[in-house]
């Protein structure tokens, strides 16, 4: 439909230079975040009880740490683009980044976009309906909840959870994946999903608040549309707009993963493994994922840019 | 009526209140609110294929009333007779029904259209949602008449808002209204954002369409100019009051309210030698709040005339003979 409406051609082009500006951009991203992390004192073996310095010697020519820095990124690089090898972890012997990611990803993957469609419906009725119903009870219920759901950090809520469901009413397992029975998933949603639905409902609120005063939207009950027409066809797609800058990078957020869920419920997503490379210097690990999340970002933020047009005819693409 | 042989009017209201309940800066949640007498009382007639300009200083409750005559502000009292059903009592069903027959054109003739749908869309809707039995074709048929009407070629139908100058997106805005094919249009200051020479662009093409099309007007502005040109009779309003109705020429020529008078005074004269020589009747004073309006005669407070009898007794709407309704204790 997008696509439709944008003339092929047009969008092709678009996506075409978009992706022509990400490459030089995570190039960049590849680099500042390689030296960084290598410049920091300290590396991925050095530990308190120090190893002997032959030892220590022979591991980092085993993984090519003695090299000077350029010829590593060099390597790193290489590797890459040829065999789409993001390197071994130091961390987790005989595991590749690859591997961590494959095991990783789609756990995140699925609590992430199950909360963000959770977020995105909830949120969004949410904050419709406490617009169109301005200063009535139901919008001073949705304003105090959300505000109420803003400021509880998740990782108070995650262990709020487990007491109420696990621990008092034994409802649900107080963690692990299970390979993703929905027992499972539910804290987890619940906990990453709250705050997003939140501010996901004030936004919504109050763009569509903004929407409902502007004159077009006099013109339409002026013309003596039905109510729902004039939400629905009028009011919803430009009040959706901040909204939808808003989803992008708060989708990214949700499906790079969360420390506080993975550490908490013990889901095993990559949020977990992203905190712990960067405290063991697992130099390959915290790339690869840096690569992950530097894609994403860039995708969902072209995807973001569709929509706007979409909604928006004033914006070319 | 005097003239029994006139048909009768179009609409017909009377003692219209629209009130709305203001909560005051800083007040506590149990002090009860403030009400804002928008409009209160006001009687009018119009008649099939007349133009009633409605003048008044911002604030006066101009569009109010005319947002309370579609029904898009809930009036507090009154009757609004249309084509014999009290538009303010009849269910919502009934109302849309008769929405199809009046229709309402805006200031800001840009940001009164969708800006996210072409003009062809907008001026679509309308039809589509009043005669829902209309083919595509039909549909498709009537819009590009009624676009073509007011100037805008039908190679421009697929286009935006943002594409047309704001002289354009207003004869669209009155395409948009005509497409139903009413009986009466509101015009809301519909030329008050727009340049002179265009200004006269679409005021001449109102007065064309409702000679063709025999529609009543009610044109509401602030530029009495312009008012004059296009009105047949005109009201004037004060803090939600009527202070007169007459014919235009009568209006302008012996205004009867003092209101009125002063109005009339500070319009500029195309002439410079005259305007300079011209006396302009200044009014003391800023206009009153309409939370806590004078007693009285509203306008007392700004009257030279006043007198004890004006804090006293709000003076009624009288007729003057010759058309010329007043409500003034002194004249």
């Amino acid at each position: 439909m997008v696509a439709a409406l944008l003339h092929g051609d047009k969008m092709f082009n678009f996506i075409l230079r978009r992706i022509a500006v990400a490459i030089p951009t995570l190039i960049i991203l590849l680099i500042a975040s390689f030296w960084l992390m290598q410049t920091a004192p300290g590396g991925p073996f050095t530990s308190e009880r120090p190893l002997p310095a032959q030892v220590l010697a022979n591991i980092e020519a085993k993984y090519g740490l003695d090299q000077p820095i350029y010829k590593q990124l060099w390597d790193y690089v290489v590797g890459i683009v040829t065999q789409f090898d993001f390197g071994p972890s130091y961390k987790y012997k005989d595991r590749s980044v690859n591997d961590i990611i494959a095991q990783g990803f789609p756990v995140t993957l699925t609590y992430g976009v199950i909360s963000f469609v959770l977020a995105i419906i909830v949120g969004g009725i949410l904050g419709m309906a406490a617009a169109i119903r301005q200063n009535s009870w139901l919008d001073y219920f949705a304003v105090g909840v959300t505000i109420g759901a803003q400021v509880l950090p998740n990782f108070v809520m995650a262990p709020i959870l487990i007491l109420i469901f696990t621990l008092w009413l034994g409802w649900l397992p107080g963690g692990g994946w299970n390979g993703g029975q929905w027992e499972n998933i539910i804290m987890p949603v619940i906990a990453l999903s709250t705050s997003y639905m939140a501010s996901i409902a004030r936004l919504t609120r109050s763009s569509m608040l903004e929407v409902l005063r502007s004159n077009f939207i006099r013109t339409a009950r002026a013309k003596g549309l039905p109510d729902r027409t004039i939400i629905f066809r009028h009011a919803l797609k430009p009040a959706l707009l901040p909204v939808i800058s808003y989803l992008g990078p708060a989708f990214v957020g949700m499906v790079t993963g969360s420390f506080i869920i993975d550490a908490i419920f013990g889901t095993g997503g990559i949020g977990y493994f992203y905190v712990n490379s960067a405290f063991n210097r697992d130099y390959a690990v915290m790339m690869g994922l840096t690569i992950l999340l530097g894609s994403m970002t860039i995708l969902f933020n072209m995807v973001v840019d569709i929509l706007y047009a979409w909604i928006d005819p004033k914006i070319r693409l | 009526m005097k003239d029994m042989n006139a048909s009768d009017p179009l609409l017909k209201v009377r003692d219209l209140k629209v009130w709305f309940s203001i909560k005051r800066d800083g007040a506590m949640p149990w002090t009860p609110h403030d009400t804002l007498k928008a409009v209160d009382g006001v009687d009018f007639e119009l008649m099939p294929g007349e133009t009633l300009g409605i003048v008044g200083e911002s604030g006066c409750g101009k569009s109010t009333l005319a947002r309370a005559i579609m029904r898009m502000v809930p009036a507090e009292a009154g009757t609004v007779m249309w084509l014999g059903d009290d538009l303010l009592s009849i269910s919502k069903r009934q109302m849309n029904a008769h929405r199809k027959e009046m229709q309402m054109i805006f200031q800001d003739p840009l940001a009164s259209l969708n800006p996210r749908m072409t003009i062809g869309q907008i001026v679509a809707e309308p039809l589509k949602t009043h005669f829902p039995n209309l083919k595509d074709k039909e549909v498709k048929q009537r819009v590009r008449e009624v676009l073509d009407r007011v100037g805008i070629l039908p190679n421009m139908i697929n286009r935006y808002p943002h594409e047309f100058s704001g002289g354009q997106c207003q004869r669209i805005g009155i395409a948009r209204a005509l497409v139903v094919k009413p009986k009466m249009i509101i015009c809301d200051e519909p030329v008050s954002a727009l340049d002179v020479s265009i200004q006269a662009q679409v005021i001449n093409l109102l007065m064309e369409l409702q000679e063709e099309m025999g529609l009543s007007l009610i044109f509401i502005a602030h530029d009495l100019s312009v008012v004059k040109h296009i009105s047949t009779r005109v009201m004037v309003l004060y803090l939600g009051n009527v202070m007169e109705i007459s014919e235009s020429d009568q209006l302008y020529r012996a205004p009867g309210h003092p209101y009125t008078e002063a109005l009339i005074s500070a319009v500029p004269i195309p002439d410079p030698k005259a305007e300079a020589s011209k006396e302009v009747m200044l009014l003391d004073a800023d206009l009153p709040s309409p939370l806590n309006p004078p007693s009285g005669c509203v306008f007392r407070t700004r009257c030279p005339h006043a007198k004890d009898i004006c804090a006293q007794e709000k003076p009624m709407l009288t007729d003057r003979g010759n058309g010329q309704q007043v409500a003034c204790h002194l004249r």
